[in-house]
């Protein structure tokens, strides 16, 4: 018996810690209120886009990230964040997180940004309720960057650097959005979004792998039907007829010069096929985090040459300075922006 | 139900008769629209050289894109019917079908394992089509290392359970696959589609499906005894073992190579065979050429509408599925309620 009351003692005890720690409430974008501890110092990112927020706003807090660097990404960030440990995610599109291992780094916190739909509001409640860990849930869409960046960070108590990159984040999306509200219809280019090996995977309208194109207001030759990933033929892409063409994939990059019926396309004819730097973190589409920012620049002048004149090197410098805490050498600028398919035509 | 060697060459060529005009068909048909008469002129000029005077587009629609796939259709549809009526013999089990060795899970394993590696699409059919000779090899090395009393049934079993690692194995690789970029390409490519049909790497995929439909049809009168028992195959003088060999590798090299052009595609070899079966009665000798036929025009048929219906493709894995279960379940009620 006296054990059962001394577990039962410390039972209440641990529950009073607890209650005691969680003196805040946060309401996350999926309506739940999430009690957080007074001060974060250990956070889990359960996804790629929640990765990247993180980082560029508290470094130090991250405990490890869903994959581990590979060389050539390492090399953009300090080596002690570059040596961080894979946990593996832990929600959504394929859990490879142990739930035991991500306990044992105990966080005081998971945050995760993506889609805050029920299916994923209630993977949160199940993860939040087994491990005891709040869990807190963000919409990741783009053009909400701001207002994520500032979320994140009142979560993890870093306001001040949350104003400075919201502040830097909505001076690129409103700089962009006010120009090309300007640019009449019949300038837009019509631009195709080339996925895979064969470059005839794309993104339907309203799927979060073409944001970019939507938000600069292009017209994504897809866009006809509302879905996420989509098979296409290559004959339908010459139907289509896409003035501009991009891509992450380098394989579909190399072959789309070399096989006659690509030739056959517009955006092949006038060589504006574009090839997304992915260092360390993707331009284009994924992961689908603020990482794409910078992408928006180098998009926007490929899209609209001569509106804005973005001087590339000098924003990649920014960039990359304030989200990832590492200015790049002017030479590994340099090598970015020169790789084929990056600069614009 | 036999029919007279007559009105079995009648029937065949009707039914050549009726897949040359589905390729006809097929060639005039697309989500780009060329008239027939310019198709056949692309077609003609293709064939003599010079200059078509078309547009640019409507040359390259119908030599680049409709051409291969067309082509790539046929071969992969004629390809299943034929892996599967021989197999069906061979295992003197009609329900048996190209795959039943892990021939699709090994292709799986080794195309998830180019994506893995991000390699280029010609070396996604390259290691997809070794990954399948892979599993068979290892199926066939097990039954004949374990020698049983029933080499038959020793292969099924040992084919379920290869089959099933190298299914561990996709699963393994689609767990580890990057999610936005490695895993859809992954599903997408299990899906199976034609798209992949480019004039570049066609005839590397060609040439093995062709050999190893020949061997097939060299040995179309041998199969025929390999629905007997095994005993009753010998007072014929035929080694059935290195005859089920022979069979078993010129079935791989086919499917094989049809898979890793265009992914996994259910039921061509399970119902065409069928088909045929019903139509000219079990001798495989009839049943081959048929099979063939149907297997060609099926599978024609489903990948024009998958490119057609729609500004995006549908997977013809998933027509194959629609359009075979009603058939199948036809085809047995047919065959099951005359048997009764």
């Amino acid at each position: 018996m006296p054990v059962f009351r001394a577990f039962a003692v410390a039972l209440i005890a641990l529950a009073a810690a607890r209650e005691a720690h969680a003196s805040r409430e946060f309401i996350d974008d999926a309506g739940r209120k999430v009690a957080l501890p007074d001060r974060i110092e250990r956070v889990y990112a359960a996804g790629p886009p929640a990765s990247v927020l993180v980082f560029a706003l508290a470094p130090d807090m991250l405990i490890g990230w869903t994959r581990a660097f590979r060389d050539d990404e390492a090399r953009w960030v300090a080596e002690k964040y570059a040596k961080l440990p894979e946990l593996g995610r832990l929600t959504g599109r394929g859990n490879t997180a142990n739930v035991e291992v991500v306990l044992k780094e105990k966080p005081d916190v998971i945050i995760d940004v993506g889609s805050t739909n029920a299916t994923f509001a209630s993977l949160a409640e199940r993860v939040q309720s087994q491990t005891g860990i709040p869990y807190v849930l963000l919409d990741g869409h783009l053009a909400t960057t701001p207002r994520q960046v500032e979320k994140v960070a009142s979560v993890l108590g870093a306001e001040a650097r949350g104003r400075e990159l919201a502040a830097y984040s909505s001076r690129i999306l409103d700089g962009l959005r006010e120009k090309i509200a300007a640019i009449p219809a019949d300038r837009r280019p019509e631009v195709y979004y080339a996925r895979g090996p064969q470059g005839l995977v794309t993104g339907l309208r309203g799927s979060i792998n073409v944001e970019m194109i939507e938000l600069l207001g292009a017209k994504n030759v897809a866009g006809g039907e509302a879905g996420g990933l989509a098979n296409v033929g290559l004959e339908q892409v010459v139907l289509w007829d896409p003035a501009i063409i991009v891509t992450n994939d380098p394989n579909f990059y190399r072959d789309v010069w070399t096989l006659p019926v690509w030739n056959s396309v517009d955006a092949v004819r006038g060589k504006r096929v574009y090839l997304s730097p992915h260092l360390p973190f993707g331009w284009f589409d994924y992961p689908p985090g603020a990482n794409r920012l910078i992408g928006l620049l180098w998009l926007s002048d490929i899209l609209y040459p001569g509106v804005f004149r973005h001087d590339l090197a000098r924003d990649v410098t920014e960039f990359y300075r304030l989200f990832y805490h590492q200015a790049p050498t002017p030479d590994q600028v340099a090598r970015l922006l020169s790789e084929p398919g990056v600069a614009p035509r | 139900m036999r029919l007279a060697p007559a009105r079995f060459a009648l029937g065949l060529a009707v039914a050549v008769a009726a897949l040359l005009a589905l390729i006809a068909w097929s060639f005039t048909v697309g989500r780009f629209a060329v008239s027939p008469h310019d198709v056949a002129r692309a077609l003609w000029f293709a064939l003599v050289g010079g200059d078509s005077g078309l547009a640019r587009n409507a040359d390259a629609i119908v030599l680049q894109v409709r051409a291969p796939r067309v082509a790539a259709a046929l071969a992969v549809g004629a390809a299943l019917a034929a892996a599967g009526a021989a197999y069906q013999n061979l295992f003197k089990n009609p329900l048996v079908s190209p795959d039943i060795l892990g021939v699709s899970a090994g292709c799986a394993l080794g195309a998830g394992l180019a994506v893995l590696l991000s390699l280029s699409i010609t070396m996604m059919q390259a290691f997809a089509f070794v990954g399948g000779l892979a599993a068979v090899g290892l199926v066939v090395a097990i039954g004949t290392w374990i020698r049983g009393r029933d080499p038959i049934l020793t292969l099924v079993l040992t084919g379920v359970v290869v089959g099933s690692l190298f299914g561990a194995g996709v699963a393994l690789v689609k767990y580890v696959a990057d999610p936005y970029n490695q895993l859809p390409a992954i599903t997408f490519w299990l899906l199976g589609s034609f798209t992949g049909a480019l004039p570049r790497d066609l005839p590397v995929t060609l040439v093995p499906i062709a050999a190893g439909v020949a061997l097939i049809w060299l040995l179309r009168w041998r199969i025929d005894v390999l629905a007997l028992s095994d005993d009753e195959a010998r007072t014929l003088g035929i080694d059935v073992r290195k005859l089920r060999f022979v069979v078993i590798v010129a079935a791989t090299l086919v499917t094989a190579s049809a898979v890793a052009l265009a992914g996994t595609v259910g039921w061509v070899g399970l119902l065409i065979p069928h088909a045929a079966r019903l139509i000219t009665g079990a001798a495989f000798a009839r049943v081959l050429p048929l099979s063939l036929v149907l297997g060609a025009g099926f599978m024609l048929a489903v990948d024009t509408a998958c490119r057609t219906l729609f500004a995006t493709e549908i997977p013809p894995g998933v027509v194959t599925a629609f359009v075979g279960t009603p058939v199948f379940i036809a085809l047995l009620a047919v065959t099951f309620r005359r048997s009764a």
